[in-house]
């Protein structure tokens, strides 16, 4: 066979045999806007939200939560509604995960208070004693560097000016730190003092998982 | 430098740079496999686990995995084409780069920086110089490839071909990202989009880091090992066509029952089936090719490395595509199933083929026997038993957490809550990680006999080897 003794031209060859599944399955559904559907429903992250993500793919949390209820009985019983592609459209990266050593976490917004996860984040086995998820308390120590987040905002495309992330942040700072906020106790439990009256990691990342899978109830409600 | 005027310099640091980053990635393995079971293991924050799997993934992957290919290519390419590298200082800059690439992606996994892509976590400044030193690799594969002195290019040179070209395809396209700062950025691609190129890539990283040049180390060195041709020439032009055209396709059978598009997961579990045809293709050729000289599964421990590891090869593309499945794909996925598969074709497939590689090519590169074949025989059996209990513990466990997630009371309800699937699991984790200590302790002593076989030679000159060494049982 006389492409055997063509090195480059074996390559070129070699490359468009992998680009032909690559263009049919990956590149063909990038324009179709149909893949990756929207909702009206559906809001972007706010900044505060965004940086808890962040926080999130920081310590790698998706290696062992999915966030994907996928369309089965038990399933839906266990976790919720199963996921619906509008859902993600403000996800850069997403993070859907491919194991679940902990539960999915799709549906977790709005199914605890703050101040569940306010302590459970602390000391995981102090709430479930045999859990093996390592303890996050050391997030509340560490104050929220919020100095990219109008550039990440910007980045994403998420529409706000750079006052509607000033506002955002300093809404979300006055609603944790408010004497009526519910979850205040267990807020001021986990953080030190010096850092009750700014944001925290902390914060940032109960705001991000009190996001997940909330809009999408709207969508839902509708169908 | 040999007669040939053969670069093995190259090929002895990439020898170097695999065995190192093997211990490492096995190191950090073993401490995340405690923290499993033990928690209190998670003693800081760039201890814990969220942080170090990366770093376990990405340093055997990356480090291990990439550092035999390129210490096997680079010797493979000379041999077969009877050329001299052409560009030994580059090979060497490459060296550098791979390697300090690496060390300051393991840092930055440390620390936290992390894209999330599996096995593309490193951020954007490490995913340049990664680029940067493919280039150079496939500077010099293909540079070699133009000057060859052998008219043909045999099996184990398609393979380098399809891989140098596919990965950078794969590499650049799935970590297309927005910096926001120098550790910090964006993919992108949106949710479903996004879903859909990192299993596009995560599935074929996977399968041309750890298929396409494993078989071209299979395919170079089994007829060395056993003195035999490849059964059939044929078969292998078949097999590897159909590989790498089938391979493309299957992606998303990482995304069963996901909002991505149906379509494309059904497509994915068409070519996934498919796939047991090329890869089987390769497996029957190894067999074939004992044919009426099986004796040597028994005498010869190269061959044992070989046959066994194809062995897993073979197994490991029988049971992805039927994972692949939508109804067992609905149990299986997301428990620790999928983790046992990972490792049987990891511990039994790769490593098993780059260790008899280096056995094969590091006395061919030095002109000395190897330092001991008794100790190769220890390593075999250890990594064997250490993989199969390590495997078959986390299918047991897989099954059993995917029933526990299934099951329901007569009334409907579920009948455990989450916790108990986990701490249920336990028992099978301290299962996994004495398997894991065995497992070491074979990679131990493969590292010490393929050290102790350099370090016979006073000298650091290489020799012309072909003829010198003779594979022994």
């Amino acid at each position: 066979m006389v492409i055997t003794t063509k090195p480059v031209l074996f390559a070129l060859v070699s490359a468009a045999v992998i680009l032909i599944g690559t263009i049919i399955t990956v590149f063909i559904p990038l324009l179709m806007p149909s893949t990756q559907p929207l909702s009206p429903y559906v809001k972007p992250y706010t900044a505060v939200e965004l940086e808890g993500r962040d926080i999130y793919m920081r310590e790698g949390c998706n290696n062992c939560h999915t966030q994907t209820v996928r369309p089965l009985r038990t399933e839906v019983l266990r976790y919720g509604e199963y996921s619906k592609g509008e859902e993600f459209a403000y996800d850069h990266p997403f993070l859907w995960g491919s194991r679940r050593t902990g539960p999915d976490l799709n549906r977790i917004g709005g199914k605890y208070p703050d101040s569940w996860h306010y302590r459970h984040m602390q000391s995981p086995q102090g709430m479930f004693e045999k859990s093996n998820m390592p303890p996050y308390g050391w997030l509340a120590n560490n104050r929220l560097d919020t100095l990219n987040s109008w550039k990440k905002t910007s980045i994403l495309k998420y529409g706000y000016s750079k006052s509607d992330v000033h506002r955002q942040i300093i809404s979300y700072l006055s609603y944790v730190t408010n004497a009526t906020y519910p979850s205040r106790e267990s807020r001021n439990a986990v953080t030190p003092p010096e850092l009750q009256g700014e944001l925290t990691e902390m914060d940032a990342i109960v705001a991000y998982m009190q996001k997940l899978g909330r809009d999408v109830k709207k969508l839902e409600a509708k169908n | 430098m040999n007669e040939a005027g053969y670069d093995y310099k190259i090929v002895r640091s990439f020898t170097f740079s695999a065995l190192f980053w093997l211990i490492i990635g096995l190191v950090v393995g073993l401490w995340i496999a405690v923290e499993m079971f033990y928690p209190a293991l998670n003693l800081t924050p760039w201890l814990s686990f969220g942080r170090l799997r990366v770093v376990h993934t990405n340093g055997l992957g990356l480090g291990f995995g990439l550092a035999g290919i390129f210490a096997t290519s680079y010797y493979i390419l000379q041999r077969l084409t009877r050329t001299p590298l052409p560009f030994p200082r580059l090979a060497k800059a490459h060296l550098y780069l791979f390697n300090i690439t690496i060390a300051l992606g393991a840092v930055s996994l440390f620390a936290g920086m992390n894209t999330t892509k599996e096995y593309a976590e490193l951020e954007w400044p490490l995913d340049i110089c990664v680029v940067v030193f493919w280039v150079m690799f496939a500077i010099n594969v293909f540079a070699t490839l133009i000057k060859r002195r052998e008219e043909q290019m045999y099996i184990s040179l398609w393979y380098i071909i399809a891989m140098t070209v596919t990965i950078a395809v794969l590499y650049i396209v799935n970590n297309l990202e927005i910096p926001v700062t120098l550790f910090k950025s964006y993919s992108i691609y949106a949710g479903a989009n996004d879903a859909n190129v990192q299993w596009w890539y995560g599935h074929n990283i996977v399968g041309f880091i750890f298929s396409v040049p494993v078989l071209a180390m299979f395919y170079y060195f089994l007829p060395i090992a056993t003195g035999l041709p490849i059964y059939s020439h044929r078969l292998s032009i078949v097999s590897f066509w159909a590989l790498i055209f089938a391979y493309l396709w299957t992606g998303a059978h990482h995304l069963m029952l996901t909002p991505l598009p149906e379509w494309i997961q059904t497509v994915a579990i068409a070519f996934s089936i498919f796939l047991i045809a090329p890869s089987w293709g390769s497996v029957l050729n190894g067999y074939y090719t004992l044919q009426g000289n099986w004796e040597q599964v028994r005498s010869n421990y190269l061959v044992k490395f070989f046959i066994v590891g194809i062995t897993f090869y073979g197994l490991q593309t029988i049971q992805g595509p039927l994972q692949g499945l939508r109804t067992l794909n609905a149990f299986f996925h997301f428990t620790d199933w999928v983790v046992g598969h990972v490792h049987m074709g990891t511990m039994g497939w790769v490593t098993m083929i780059i260790s008899a590689s280096f056995y094969a090519m590091i006395p061919r590169i030095t002109g000395v026997q190897l330092y001991s074949i008794k100790l190769a025989n220890i390593h075999f059996w250890l990594i064997l038993l250490g993989q199969l209990v390590w495997t078959i513990t986390m299918w047991i466990a897989g099954i059993q957490q995917g029933a526990m997630w299934k099951a329901t009371n007569p009334d409907g309800s579920l009948m455990y809550n989450f916790l108990d699937t986990v701490t249920s699991l336990y028992p099978y984790y301290r299962i996994r990680f004495a398997a894991g200590v065995v497992y070491f302790a074979g990679i131990v002593i493969f590292a010490w006999n393929i050290l102790m076989t350099f370090r016979q030679q006073p000298e650091s000159g290489e020799v012309e080897g072909e003829t010198i060494v003779e594979t022994e049982s």
